[in-house]
């Protein structure tokens, strides 16, 4: 196990340097440059000139790829070119609240999924069955943007129960509750994909399961329908569904990016989206490494959980 | 999906290698599994009644979709039957043109990446060695990254025209057409027919191209299908964050952009409900399609 975890990470560092890469060629195709961001028409040239040698814009790509590099493996994701913070304490704040809003929506999306799933398997074919297999279709297809408009011009504006955006009331003092309160709905937004593509899963695993001897033994033994299906068939069923949950990460820091330009949630896809009309350049670099760090780790970690859940998968 | 399944006819035979013959059992077989899904079906008119409104817009549009009308933003009337926007423009007519655009970066997009992936898995699996670790490494470099994420901040760097868009919505959807590809590639050339092919001197373009690709096709077919609806989600996030198709061309997720303000989600629910619906149903009917033929092409089923 040790030793597939070390490989794992020793694989993923070639991968990484080739993000890095990858997010340096990407930002260097970009035309204009953040210095034209401080032009007014009465600005000297000179000023713009010597702008762009403190920012170090006027080295070959090659060495800026290098520094930036250099300074990424001391730890430094190099500094917001346009208000020039750094950029990692930048991300450091966002990030938090895109994985709350994140784990928020996945253990949302879960609790939906997981009932729905296990009754379509265990009365496939009825009625129920078909209803909930169309309405994750439903789930899957809807555009997260049109839901969370829907969302808010429903619950916000007609009924008014809950807030249309933000993290706390202004000026309200805050406290959980009301955090929570403003969590609901871009939750919501993110959660129904996921409840989606989950009950599909879920059902399509369990329906595997059923089918197993153990479980007409587990009945044979007299146990209850109830335990036979939730305790017996479940946990075997869950095991796949563990992948897929992995498998949502990138999803959600996608969906993040509508979702709190809607919701005006202050996380990294906000922060994405002002980087990009500012052209923030550094900023966005380090915004796209931090991602594909994340994502690189889910993905480690979900086979890590994977190979524990279930000892028949060796990993060598 | 369907509850009774008739066991599977042996269509042709298995000795001879009758090509035509066979193929068409198989065709025939599938479409008449594909049929029975009732929603896929559905699906598969819903989409192809959208093709036919991209094509023949100019016929069906009432108005032109950038003509400036006298009443901003009003309520439908029997003139604009889903009223006007903002600036005056008639919503029913940009609803028909954005279907274009739906169509266009849907297919032209999977059109693209899964001939690029095919090839790429095929070469990947059939080559093996170096090559194919390479290959993998780069599909990892690019399943990296988050989708909508990269995507975002790259068509905004190149400049969001319709071209870009469908470029980079194939730049970052290729590894995963490449990498099922491969898979079953890697499967296929363990199959005794290969190897009788390898050992009757076949040539190996012959071998991957004709015996190995069509045995491969199922689940390519599937995930491009699923893969239009995909695209034409990114495409219409991105045009509503004001990343994507830019106004005044008409695109069914810039066309939701305005409804952002409180005031004209309130007031003019006319002018981001259609567009909405119409990603909806686009993007329903595409994943019934994909979902039909999953199950008519699975020949576990």
């Amino acid at each position: 196990m040790l030793t597939y975890v070390i490989r794992r990470v020793l694989i993923a560092i070639p991968v990484l340097f080739g993000i890095t890469i990858m997010n340096f060629v990407i930002i260097n195709l970009a035309p204009g440059n953040p210095v034209d961001m401080y032009m007014t028409p009465d600005t000297p040239p000179e000023l713009l000139e010597l702008r762009k040698e403190q920012l170090g814009l006027n080295d070959p790509i090659i060495v800026q790829y290098f520094k930036w590099l250099g300074q990424l493996l001391s730890g430094n994701l190099g500094y917001s070119f346009s208000t020039s913070e750094s950029v990692g304490s930048l991300i450091g704040e966002r990030l938090g609240q895109t994985m709350l809003l994140g784990i928020a929506a996945l253990i949302l999306g879960l609790l939906i999924a997981l009932p729905i799933g296990i009754m379509s398997a265990v009365k496939q074919n009825s009625k129920f069955d078909y209803l909930m297999t169309g309405l994750s279709f439903v789930g899957t297809s809807i555009p997260q943007f049109f839901l969370g408009l829907l969302c808010i011009y429903i619950f916000a504006v007609q009924l008014g129960w809950l807030p249309v955006g933000g993290t706390e009331t202004l000026g309200g003092g805050g406290g959980l509750g009301d955090r929570l309160w403003h969590m609901v709905l871009p939750s919501i937004a993110l959660a129904v994909g996921i409840a989606g593509r989950k009950v599909r899963y879920i059902r399509a695993s369990m329906l595997d399961v059923l089918k197993q001897d153990y479980l007409r033994t587990a009945r044979a033994k007299g146990l209850k329908e109830f335990i036979v299906t939730n305790k017996h068939a479940l946990r075997n069923a869950l095991i796949p569904v563990i992948t897929v949950v992995g498998m949502e990460i990138p999803m959600l820091f996608g969906g993040a990016v509508i979702v709190e330009q809607l919701f005006q949630w202050p996380g990294i896809g906000q922060l994405t989206i002002q980087s990009i009309l500012s052209r923030d350049y550094s900023t966005i670099m380090g915004l796209n490494l931090v991602a594909a760090i994340v994502v690189l780790g889910a993905n480690l970690l979900t086979d890590v959980f994977y190979s524990v859940a279930d000892p028949r998968i060796k990993y060598h | 999906m369907s509850a009774v399944e008739a066991p599977v006819p042996v269509a042709g035979g298995v000795a001879i290698p009758a090509q035509p013959e066979r193929s068409e059992g198989a065709f025939r077989q599938m479409a008449r599994r594909f049929v029975k899904h009732k929603m896929a079906v559905v699906g598969f008119v819903v989409t192809s009644l959208l093709i036919l409104i991209a094509i023949f817009a100019p016929w069906l549009s009432p108005h032109s979709p950038y003509a400036v009308t006298a009443e901003f933003s009003a309520a439908p009337s029997a003139s604009h039957w889903l009223g006007t926007d903002q600036v005056g423009r008639d919503v029913l007519a940009r609803l028909i043109y954005a279907t274009r655009v739906a169509v266009i970066v849907g297919f032209g997009t999977v059109a693209i990446y899964v001939t690029f992936g095919t090839v790429v898995g095929l070469l990947s699996a059939y080559l093996g060695g170096w090559v194919d670790m390479i290959v993998m490494r780069v599909t990892d470099m690019f399943m990296a990254f988050p989708y909508m994420m990269v995507i975002l901040v790259v068509v905004s760097v190149l400049g969001p025209t319709l071209g870009t868009l469908v470029l980079v919505l194939a730049l970052f959807s290729w590894p995963s057409i490449a990498r099922l590809v491969r898979g079953s590639v890697l499967t296929l050339k363990q199959m005794d027919y290969v190897k009788a092919g390898i050992a009757l001197g076949l040539s190996t373009p012959r071998i991957v191209f004709r015996h190995i690709l069509p045995n491969a096709l199922a689940p390519i077919i599937v995930n491009a299908t699923f893969g239009v609806a995909a695209a034409i989600m990114a495409e219409s996030g991105l045009s509503f964050l004001g990343m994507g198709v830019q106004p005044p061309t008409a695109s069914w997720g810039n066309m939701l952009t305005d409804a952002q303000s409180i005031s004209v989600m309130t007031d003019q629910p006319w002018l981001w409900l259609p567009p909405g619906i119409m990603i909806l149903v686009t993007v329903l009917a595409i994943n019934f399609v994909g979902d039909g033929l999953r199950d008519a092409l699975d020949p576990k089923q």
